[in-house]
This record gives C-alpha cells, sequence and structure tokens, in this order.
C-alpha cells in the first residue's frame, strides 16, 4: 500500500514548490543583482556636455549617489525622467547619468528640452561599462553608499514607491525594509 | 504564443545603428580555430540578459553583440573558458549561466539523471526478478501436473 | 453585441460542463439511469456553447471590433485577414478557449464512439471529462476572459506580435493543443477505471487508440513548433529546451510510455497499475505545462503575460484534478496484483525498460525544467539551466532506449526466444555500424566520439525493424495496420537518431562581415554578397541583403535575408533566408550595419536537419495508422467479457 502513495507523496511536494514559485514570481524577470554589498565598479568616462571633463566612480566617493542608466532611444527612460526631475529637486541624492550606448546630440537635446535631473552625465559610447554594472536594459538605477558599496539595485522606470519605501530609509539610516 | 514585447520594450536600436554605426561590432572570425570553436562554445552557453531565453550566440540585440565581444576579447587575451564565465557570473549573476554550475547547491540537479537511472534499474530489477520467478513457479507447476 | 453572446455561451457551457460532471461521475456512482442518459446530451451542449463562444470571438476579430479588449492588444486594422483569424489564439485567454474548443471536441468524439462502451463506464469517462472541461471554463470566465470590453473602444489594436505573423501560427497551436488536451482522454480512462475499481485487457484496448492519436497530434504539434521556431528565430536552433518546449516534450515523453505500457497491459494484463499511473502523470503533465506557461514562475520567451492570481488559480485546480487521480490511484491500485510471469529476455522486458528510460527521460527534463524554482524554494540560491544541462543528461537516457529498440522488438511475449534471433541481430548490427562509419568518416570527414555510436543505434532501428515485415511481405502475409503503424514510427525514430546525430556533430557556423562585391566561404559553399536595399511589407519595412550562393562554382540559389521593423509594435525581427541543398540546409541572417555598405551575417550549414521534422512527421504517421487499427473498431462487451472482468486478475 505505502508505494502507491508515493506518486501523491512527490505532487504534494512539488505543489509545495510551485506554489513558493508563485509568491515569489513577482520578482521573475528581475533577475537580483550580484553586486549588491559589492564595491561599486569602477569607471572613468567623459563628460556629456564637456568631454575633456571626466566623470569617475572614484571622485565620487564619499557620499550617497544614484546612478542612473538612460538612453535616448529608451521609452521607459522618457517615462521616468519626471520622477528622475523630482529626485534632483528633493536635493537628497544626486543623480549621476550613465548615457549608454546614445548619442550625444541626441542625448544633450533631450536634456535641454526635457529638463536635466543629473549633476553629471557619464557617456559609455562602447557599452563597456554598463556591462560592468550588470546592465542589461535601460532604465536601471543603482544606489551607491559613501564607501563606494552598491546597496540597492533598481531595474525599470524609477517610481514614487521604490524611492520611498527603498532608497530614501537607505540613505537616510533607517533600517531598510525590502 | 511569444509575447516578446515586454522584453523588447525599447525601441529597436539598429536604427540606431544605422544612424551612427562607427561603434559597430566587427564580427570577424576568430584567427585561430581552436579560439573559434571556444568562442562559439561560449556564446552558446551565456544567456542573452534582454531576450532572455536565447543564448548571446543567437540573439539579435546590441547587448548580446557587445558581451560576445567581451567574449572574444577576452579569449584573445588568453582567458581560460572558466575565467570567461566566471567574468560574465561576477556582473550578472548565475542567471547568465546556461550550465549549471558545479557545485554542492547544485549537486542534486547534477546527480539527478544518475540517480533516476539508478532507482529505475533497482525498479527494473526487482520487477523482472518477480516476473521470471513467477513465470518459473507457473512451468514448474506445468511440469509436475504433466508427471502426475 | 456578439461578444456578450459569446460570452453568455460560455458561461451556458460552464453549467452544461457542471452537469456533465455530476451525471456522468454521480450517476453510475448512485445508480441513477437518467443522469447516466443526460451525460451524452449535457456534453453536447456545451460543445455547441464552446463552438458559439468561439464563432463570436472570430467574428470580433475578423470584424476588427477593437471595443473587445483582447481583439485590441493582438491585433491590428493593417493585419492581414488570415492573420486576424489566428491571432485569437495568438496570447493568453484566446488560447484557453482553444484548448477548451479542442478538449469539448475531443469529448464529442469520444461520446460518439462510446457505443461499444458500458453504458455506466462511458457515462464516468465524459464526467471526468465534464470535470476537467468545468475547471477550465471556471479559470478563464474568472480570470481571462476574452469577451471583455474596452470602453472607449480602442481607435486600433496594438497589433499580432510580429514574430506570430506566420502560416506557422494557424497551425503549431491547434495540431499541438490537440494532442495536449487529447491526452485528458487517457485521463479521463483511467479515473474511469479506478472509479469503477476495475481495470482489465479490454480497457486497454478500449484506450490505446485515442491514446496513440493524441500521440500522433502531439508529435506534430511539437514538430510544427521546433519548424517555426527553426526558420522563424533565424539562429538555426530548432529546440533549445525552453521552459515551454519542455512543458509540451514532457507530456511526449510519457505519453510514449504510455502507449507501450497500454500494449503489455493489452495483450498480457500486465503492468495495470503502471499504465494507470502514465495515464494520470501524461495528463498531469499536460496541465503543469499550462500552468507552466500561464502563470509567470518560470523565465521563458514563450510565456505568456505572468499573473500570478491567474498561477493560484491553476495550482488550486491542478491539486484537486491530480491530487484526486493520485488519491484514487493510491487507493484502487493495490488490487491490481497479476501473477504471469516472463522471461528476462522477454518483449515486457524490453517494453518495461522502454517506460523506466522514458520515465527517467521525462523526470530529467523535468529537474531541468523546474530546477530554478526547486533551488528557490529549498533556499539553495539562483540555478539557470540549459542546453549544456539538457543535451548531455537527455541522451543518458534516450542513447540506451535507441540501442535497446532494435532487440526489443525481435523478442517474443513471454519467452524472448531472442536465441533464434541472435545471427539475424548481429548482422543487422555490423550492417548497421558500417553504414554509420562511412557517414560519419567518409560522408564528413569529422566527428565526436559518440557521433558513429550514435548513427550506428540509428541505422540499426531502420534495419531491425524492416526484417519483419520484409520477411512477412516475402512471404505473402498481410501485415495489419498494428503493426505496420509500429513499424513505421519506430523506423521515424530511427531516423531523427541520425539526422540529430548528424546536426549536433557536423554542423557549420559563421559570423562574417562582408562588403558588396566580397565572396566568402563556409565549407563547401561560395556567397558572393550584393549589397543591401530596402523591402516593404503589409506591416513592416526594413532591409533586405542578396547574397548569391554557389557550389564549387555552380550556382544554388539567391538568398535575401532581411532585417525587417514592424509599424505597430516596432520590434525588429530577422528574416532568416533558408536553402536546401544536397541534404544540407543553407542559412544566411542579416546581422548589423558595420558602415560603410559593410555588412555582418551569420552563416550556418546544417546538414540533414530537414530529416528531423521529417522523422516526427513518420513518427506520427504511424501511431495514426496503428491508433487506426481494425482490431480497436471491434470491441464489443459480450456477456463474457463482462464476466471475466473480475478486479484484479488478467
Amino acid at each position: 500500500m505505502n508505494r502507491f502513495l508515493v506518486p501523491l507523496g512527490v505532487f504534494v511536494a512539488l505543489a509545495v514548490v510551485l506554489g513558493i514559485g508563485i509568491r515569489h514570481s513577482p520578482d521573475k524577470g528581475i533577475i537580483a543583482s550580484p553586486l549588491i554589498g559589492k564595491a561599486a565598479p569602477q569607471f572613468s568616462l567623459p563628460a556629456l556636455a564637456q568631454p575633456e571633463r571626466t566623470v569617475s566612480t572614484q571622485d565620487l566617493k564619499g557620499r550617497w549617489y544614484l546612478l542612473n542608466v538612460w538612453g535616448t532611444w529608451c521609452g521607459e527612460c522618457r517615462a521616468e525622467h519626471d520622477m528622475l526631475l523630482k529626485v534632483h529637486a528633493a536635493a537628497i541624492v544626486p543623480l549621476i547619468g550613465l548615457d549608454w550606448k546614445d548619442d550625444d546630440a541626441q542625448a544633450q537635446a533631450w536634456l535641454a528640452q526635457l529638463g536635466n535631473p543629473y549633476e553629471s552625465v557619464a557617456v559609455d559610447r562602447s557599452g563597456r561599462a554598463a556591462i560592468d554594472w550588470g546592465v542589461y536594459g535601460a532604465p536601471e538605477t543603482f544606489l551607491v553608499n559613501p564607501q563606494g558599496i552598491v546597496v540597492y539595485k533598481h531595474v525599470g522606470a524609477l517610481d514614487e514607491n521604490t524611492w520611498t519605501r527603498e532608497i530614501l530609509p537607505r540613505v537616510q539610516g533607517t533600517p531598510g525594509k525590502s | 504564443m511569444t509575447v516578446r514585447s515586454a522584453r523588447r520594450r525599447w525601441l529597436p536600436l539598429w536604427l540606431l545603428l544605422m544612424s551612427a554605426g562607427c561603434w559597430a561590432l566587427d564580427t570577424t572570425v576568430l584567427p585561430d580555430p581552436v579560439l573559434q570553436a571556444r568562442y562559439l562554445g561560449l556564446t552558446h552557453e551565456l544567456r542573452c540578459m534582454q531576450c532572455q531565453n536565447e543564448s548571446i550566440a543567437d540573439s539579435p540585440v546590441d547587448l548580446a553583440a557587445d558581451l560576445r565581444a567581451q567574449v572574444r576579447e577576452q579569449l584573445l587575451a588568453g582567458k581560460s573558458d572558466d575565467e570567461v564565465r566566471a567574468w560574465m557570473a561576477a556582473r550578472y549573476g548565475d542567471f547568465i549561466l546556461f550550465r549549471p554550475r558545479y557545485s554542492w547547491r547544485n549537486a542534486w540537479l547534477w546527480g539527478a539523471p544518475a540517480a533516476l537511472l539508478l532507482l529505475g534499474a533497482l525498479v527494473s530489477w526487482r520487477i523482472v526478478s518477480r516476473r521470471t520467478r513467477l513465470l518459473a513457479q507457473d512451468q514448474e507447476a506445468l511440469d509436475e501436473d504433466l508427471r502426475a | 453585441m456578439l461578444p456578450e453572446l459569446g460570452h453568455f455561451a460560455l458561461i451556458l457551457a460552464l453549467l452544461l460542463a457542471a452537469l456533465q460532471a455530476v451525471f456522468g461521475i454521480a450517476g453510475p456512482m448512485l445508480g441513477r439511469e437518467r443522469w447516466i442518459r443526460a451525460v451524452s446530451p449535457a456534453l453536447a451542449g456545451q460543445a455547441v456553447m464552446v463552438a458559439t463562444a468561439v464563432l463570436c470571438l472570430a467574428n470580433a476579430f475578423i470584424g476588427n471590433d477593437f471595443s473587445v479588449a483582447y481583439v485590441a492588444q493582438n491585433s491590428n486594422s493593417a493585419l492581414p485577414l488570415f492573420y486576424r483569424v489566428a491571432a485569437l489564439w495568438g496570447a493568453h485567454e484566446g488560447s484557453l478557449l482553444l484548448w477548451i474548443l479542442l478538449l469539448s471536441l475531443w469529448s464529442v468524439a469520444v461520446a460518439i464512439r462510446s457505443g461499444s462502451l458500458p453504458p455506466k463506464f462511458a457515462a464516468r469517462v465524459l464526467g471526468v471529462l465534464g470535470l476537467v472541461s468545468f475547471g477550465f471554463l471556471l479559470f478563464t470566465l474568472a480570470t481571462s476572459n476574452p469577451f471583455m470590453r474596452l470602453d472607449p473602444p480602442a481607435p486600433d489594436g496594438r497589433d499580432l506580435n510580429p514574430i506570430l505573423q506566420d502560416p506557422g501560427l494557424a497551425v503549431h497551436p491547434p495540431i499541438l493543443y490537440t494532442g495536449y488536451v487529447g491526452f485528458a482522454v487517457a485521463f479521463a480512462f483511467a479515473c474511469a477505471a479506478m472509479l469503477e475499481g476495475r481495470l482489465d485487457q479490454a480497457w486497454a484496448r478500449w484506450t490505446r487508440p485515442w491514446t496513440t492519436s493524441a500521440w500522433a497530434f502531439l508529435t506534430c504539434g511539437i514538430a510544427l513548433g521546433s519548424f517555426w521556431a527553426y526558420y522563424e528565430l533565424g539562429w538555426g536552433g530548432f529546440w533549445f529546451w525552453d521552459p515551454v518546449e519542455n512543458a509540451s516534450f514532457m507530456p511526449w515523453l510519457v505519453g510514449t510510455a504510455l502507449v507501450h505500457s497500454l500494449a503489455v497491459t493489452d495483450k498480457r494484463g500486465l503492468f495495470k497499475s503502471w499504465t494507470l499511473l502514465l495515464a494520470i502523470l501524461a495528463f498531469s503533465l499536460s496541465m503543469l505545462g499550462t500552468f507552466l506557461v500561464r502563470s509567470g514562475v518560470l523565465v521563458s520567451v514563450h510565456s505568456f503575460a505572468a499573473d500570478p492570481s491567474r498561477g493560484m488559480f491553476i495550482l488550486v485546480f491542478l491539486i484537486i484534478m491530480i491530487g484526486g487521480a493520485l488519491s484514487l490511484y493510491a487507493w484502487r491500485a493495490p488490487l491490481l496484483k497479476s501473477d504471469a510471469g516472463f522471461e528476462l529476455g522477454a518483449r515486457e522486458s524490453f517494453l518495461l525498460f522502454n517506460n523506466v528510460l522514458l520515465v527517467t527521460a521525462a523526470a530529467t527534463v523535468f529537474a531541468g525544467t523546474l530546477a530554478p524554482l526547486i533551488s528557490d524554494a529549498l533556499h539553495l540560491g539562483t540555478v539557470s539551466v540549459g542546453p549544456p544541462y539538457f543535451n548531455p543528461t537527455f541522451m543518458l537516457s534516450m542513447l540506451p532506449l535507441a540501442a535497446l529498440l532494435s532487440v526489443g522488438i525481435h523478442s517474443g511475449w513471454k519467452r524472448g526466444r531472442l536465441k533464434d534471433k541472435e545471427r539475424m541481430l548481429l548482422f543487422t548490427f555490423v550492417a548497421a555500424a558500417v553504414l554509420a562509419c562511412g557517414l560519419v568518416f567518409g560522408i564528413y570527414r569529422h566527428g565526436q566520439v559518440l557521433s558513429p555510436v550514435a548513427a550506428t543505434v540509428g541505422i540499426w532501428i531502420l534495419i531491425a525493424s524492416l526484417v519483419d515485415p520484409l520477411d512477412r511481405w516475402r512471404r505473402g502475409l498481410t501485415l495489419s495496420r498494428g503493426v505496420l503503424g509500429m513499424t513505421i514510427a519506430h523506423m521515424g525514430l530511427g531516423i531523427a537518431v541520425v539526422a540529430l546525430t548528424t546536426v549536433q556533430s557536423f554542423t557549420l557556423e559563421r559570423d562574417l562581415a562582408v562588403s558588396p562585391g566580397e565572396v566568402a566561404q563556409v565549407g563547401a559553399y561560395e556567397l558572393r554578397f550584393q549589397g543591401v536595399k530596402p523591402v516593404e511589407g503589409p506591416n513592416f519595412d526594413g532591409v533586405g541583403g542578396t547574397f548569391v550562393v554557389t557550389r564549387a562554382g555552380k550556382p544554388v540559389a539567391t538568398l535575401t535575408p532581411q532585417k525587417r521593423q514592424f509599424w505597430v509594435q516596432h520590434q525588429v525581427t530577422s528574416e532568416t533566408a533558408i536553402t536546401v541543398n544536397h541534404g544540407n540546409n543553407l542559412l544566411l541572417a542579416l546581422g548589423d550595419d558595420l558602415g560603410g555598405g559593410r555588412w555582418s551575417v551569420r552563416v550556418q550549414v546544417r546538414p540533414l536537419v530537414s530529416l528531423v521534422w521529417l522523422a516526427a512527421l513518420i513518427m506520427a504517421i504511424g501511431g495514426g495508422l496503428a491508433a487506426s487499427d481494425r482490431r480497436y473498431r471491434n470491441v464489443r462487451v459480450t456477456a463474457g467479457a463482462a464476466a471475466n472482468a473480475v478486479p484484479g486478475k488478467a
């Protein structure tokens, strides 16, 4: 009798696994970044408006900053732009832009037309820096602490919820919740 | 049945390339056939993070091309296959690997096929020995009847 | 107005399915004659209502009714009529409706052919089918109603996903689903037997044609999907072990085991509990597949828009149906003992090994497919599984199976009598090995260690399968459809093994950069690039490259791979150009514009890949032929047979 119960037993175990899978599934498609808790990848790239100047992660050490990966070809980036302007206006954390595989003239026109939320914009024409940060689709936003450690990554357009629930608590030192 | 639009929300990158194609990839063959074979092997084993069910060898998107260029560069610089995989996984997580890592965590996965075969063999052996025994018993009974 | 009619029809279908289920299952239990007789009419009503709903939705697509949300999301006024109809099953809600339609059609077919079944048993079968229909209809109405309206109506639709705008869409889902859903019939037969408390050889004979024909459809459906992916996606791959591909492959593997297990139960009254379990398993895997595709638990290029609430619903449905069936199994299976014996070398043995290996293969695919979920649930971190896992592990079970096949088909029932066949088997094996080595080393001149081994196995199947039929033909004996079908199906498998071996071992793949006028050499072919020019289609535009292909100077073809951009969804697809020459498939896919007229292009030379799909077709034909054997059409229950059907004994 016992061995005929085995299929049912296996199925029950499977159902439990699937149930857990469903509960976790809203996070699927958004891959957990292996950079969380590690040092931010270094880059030193030309700035958007002034190519003689460089934007480098070394210079940014010592304070919190948000690295926002974007491009003029990216529809969602357009959608999140207003949110970014809000973040800029709040003046709590500076936004550093990473212009990914984009055209300089178009990028400048975009910022001129829509407003510039960035303290500075690094131009990643080759995509090398973006790969180092594990970027796979714009827009993506990384929160880096003063010690240069990546503490949070958001994939997709930045929204109010993420700003208030994930980013602000971490910056302001209140225990982060997820 | 395929709904890729959720993943390809971004405007076609090739349009962009056509307008400013100077940084586009040169995809000529690697000089050394051994390297070329390794290149193909590796690019088929790495997941394209944008079209997440294609390898970077097969995916037409820009990110895949960039990652392929990375693989090329590293192979030309003399890195081993494992080093290339580790480099990719350090940036994108284990998800980028199509070959599950050989680790204790994945032991159940890699061990499953052999374990299942063993289980199957045991079950088969039990069944066959029972049935041959039954056949022998039948035969004995028949012989006895004939002798009787 | 018609969408509302469709919606209403679905609600009626739900009610009728409920009646079908209640009458079918409770009727025989309580001995209510009237209920038993009401099952078929309820089913007929349900089928008519479902058909009505489908017609209403089709009408909305054809008439460009963008006030229906589903139409607005998946169609467009610029979409050609052919695709507007096929778009009906292009996304989640509509494909569910297709599922339900096919389930009702299978149920109707069973009802029509149920004249030779005892009424109570037939009622139970239809009742279980009604229960499944009820579940899917409830799911559709509750979470995935295709008739939801948009207010205000959309000015135009979002267009069908460009990748789906292909003739493949018209055939692949319907045929695939026909197979997928068809296993519900075997499931229903199994449940009916368990409810009845009785399973005998007659039961196996009733179940076989339904199972084999569902299997044949599934074989075709999977092959079509693979073929479609091959020329549509453009990277020369035809099987990627994608979770959704696996979701259809696992039922196929278990279904194959089921077909063979039924043969043993039919012929010898053995393996009854195994057959029962396999019947439950096959459809359970179909249902699981439905779950995986629509719940968002797994990442897949095929998945429909993910929705956890849908996932939860299906999971509960799964628990009820599969948990219920497996509980019945745990209750009834212990009674199914038999004392018949057989030798180690008997056909029963080989079929046992066959089934063990198939189930092992299915379990391996299962492990790999669900590994991300299992790993996550057990807190083992994330893991990602792809072809580097599936290919070797699948071969581990399947190569031994293919090798045993050639011997197994010559073994006798009960007593193998293989001693008499030893010489023939050795001879055919050697012949196969010689041909295989000729193929691997003579024609292709390179390969891995496994290539000649696998090729030998494949060719051996071909030769060994022909021995008996040729012998019978020579002696002027007829061949029953069952045996003929089996032979053809096995030969199909042999061809598949050979083709897969050549493709895996001898494919050439090159990424090249070419300027207009340049000639590139790939394998035996020369490709002259003649530049690109713009192309325009009904709902897209793009560029097409022109390549003149020659082999040793002789013209082969002019290929024009394209890159298309679709107006509405802004999606870019690559149209591969394919030509066949001397058994090789030559594929060209346009890459990127490298500036200055230079373009990158991917070239692949794939030998014998077309044989893979031909092999699948041959297998399906064999299955179809076997299912139509005369002995299944003349099964009538006599008083004697019914009296012999004592619980448990053969």
